[in-house]
């Protein structure tokens, strides 16, 4: 229990020191960068944390993945189970799929932006594009892995073809999918604050920038930890959703 | 539970109408070739025939044939004397694997597919008394909360058992349902499978390679084999229950199937 709590806390805590002497380091060299070390970054941030501003844009942000990650699970579920079920359309897109999955999603964000305009339904776009492919793949093996008993245990109950895909086929492979959103959602997170680089008004992204245009390094700072913190927590809920799921 | 008709059979067992009935069943899977031909089997009311044959004999597609799970190329399957085409609603699978659904708990797996729509219409309260004592009479009572993750693999196999006695099966299809169990276990679960198919009034067809497992369960014991697959021989078992208690007739009619086994395969 010791060990569980202070060796990461050690791990933290070095890290910290790292950051510390390295921005000792940048300020000896430029002494406006003595507000990138870890002292000023966490008064910037506990002013941010009572103040509104931080707050909104971190609400947009959230905002965001959670839409981009819907778009991804409408398009991605179904593309999955259709991919999962036929060989013939699996044959035709795996190719396709693996190729598009490895271009970085940020490389459409001019073809984006020249197709959707200025403004969210570019981050949108890109946010579903990144998430998608984890979606699918998993829902397509979960699919393929379905127990084939299970299904000869439906049709041994004469279930319809709806009762099939809600009540054996659906929870059969959710498992599946929470590990896709689960990928999607590390993923997201990533693209989401360079998205939000580009364009918008709001959001994490854009504080970043804002922060920097601002010359307010110390709230870079503090933005920069508040994006990890979000991130490691959307990933635990992720994670303990599917552990939850499976009562393991 | 039993009508009085029901009761006029069952004081005639040697005659007691037929459950299940398969006539001139024969079936080919393509690129593999005919897999049985020519088979006829009937299980009657209340009967424990065991369909015992080595492993890729085919008798695992004869029970899928007869569960009405797939088509025959020829011959016809009547389950209570009406042709078969889907599954019947009177009869329940039990496999190999339990098979359970790992986002349910254990009533709900247990309960799993009694409301389905083409399952006969019961009042909510009675199919939750039918799930409480299948899961009581398989000894898992008080486990009903617990999720398959957390369950042995005997306990698994028990939960798959109530899931088809919840169904009160007419007939109960069993495909080497205790073989991916360790000896003790599968013991437990024969001596428990005939007490509860007893006790809820099911037939069972089950297919086993287990010569022992056969004759300590089995009131018939058809032996199928050859290539294309038939039925070979025939042995009624009236040795009393348990059967462990006779060991001479026991390992006589081992014995026996074993010399059934080396001829048919000669």
């Amino acid at each position: 229990m010791v060990a569980n709590l202070l060796l990461p806390l050690t791990g933290l805590l070095a890290a910290a020191l790292l950051w510390a002497v390295g921005a000792g380091w940048l300020a000896s060299q430029t002494p406006v960068a003595a507000s990138f070390a870890p002292l000023p970054a966490f008064e910037a941030l506990l002013q941010l944390l009572q103040g509104r501003d931080l707050w909104t844009h971190v609400g947009i942000s959230l905002q965001r993945v959670g839409i981009g990650l819907a778009i991804a699970l409408v398009l991605g579920i179904p593309l999955g189970v259709l991919t999962g079920l036929s060989k013939w359309f699996s044959r035709s897109t795996t190719p396709l799929f693996q190729f598009a999955r490895m271009i970085s999603p940020l490389s459409w964000m001019p073809l984006a932006v020249m197709v959707l305009g200025v403004g969210d339904a570019p981050v949108y776009f890109l946010l579903a594009f990144a998430a998608l492919w984890p979606i699918l793949l998993n829902t397509a093996s979960g699919v393929a892995q379905l127990d084939p008993n299970w299904l000869l245990l439906a049709r041994s109950l004469s279930a319809t073809r709806s009762e099939t895909i809600l009540r054996v086929i659906l929870p059969g492979i959710t498992a599946h999918i929470l590990t896709g959103v689960r990928l999607a959602i590390g993923i997201i997170w990533i693209v989401l604050v360079p998205a939000e680089m580009l364009g918008v008004s709001a959001g994490l992204g854009y504080f970043i920038l804002d922060s920097r245009d601002r010359l307010a390094y110390s709230d870079l700072m503090a933005a920069i930890l508040v994006i990890g913190f979000l991130g490691y927590l959307l990933d635990h809920a992720a994670r303990s959703l599917h552990r939850r799921w499976l009562h393991a | 539970m039993n009508s009085p008709l029901a009761e006029a059979e069952i004081t005639a067992v040697g005659v007691a109408p037929a459950v299940l009935e398969g006539r001139g069943l024969s079936y080919a899977h393509a690129g593999v070739g005919t897999i049985f031909d020519g088979v006829s089997l009937t299980v009657r009311r209340r009967e424990i025939v065991a369909l015992l044959g080595s492993s890729g004999c085919g008798k695992s597609t004869l029970l899928r044939v007869l569960a009405g799970l797939e088509k025959p190329a020829a011959g016809e399957v009547r389950f209570l004397g009406e042709a078969l085409a889907e599954p019947h609603p009177r009869s329940a699978l039990v496999f190999q694997q339990p098979s359970l659904l790992p986002w349910l708990n254990l009533a709900g797996n247990v309960g799993f597919g009694l409301d389905f729509a083409h399952q006969p219409k019961a009042a909510r309260a009675e199919l939750a008394e039918r799930v409480a004592a299948a899961i009581d009479a398989v000894g898992l009572a008080g486990r009903e909360a617990a999720y398959p993750s957390q369950l042995s693999g005997g306990m698994a196999q028990r939960a798959a058992l109530a899931r088809a006695l919840a169904r009160q099966p007419e007939l109960l299809f069993a495909d080497e349902p205790f073989s991916a169990l360790d000896a003790i276990t599968r013991a437990e679960m024969q001596a428990l499978l005939v007490d509860v198919v007893h006790r809820w009034h099911s037939a069972v067809l089950l297919v086993t390679h287990d010569i022992d497992e056969a004759i300590l369960v089995a009131d018939r014991i058809v032996l199928m084999g050859g290539r294309p697959g038939r039925l070979v021989q025939e042995w009624t078992v009236d040795i009393p229950r348990p059967r462990e208690d006779f060991p001479e007739a026991v390992s006589a009619l081992r014995l026996a199937i074993l010399a059934a086994l080396r001829h048919s395969s000669q």
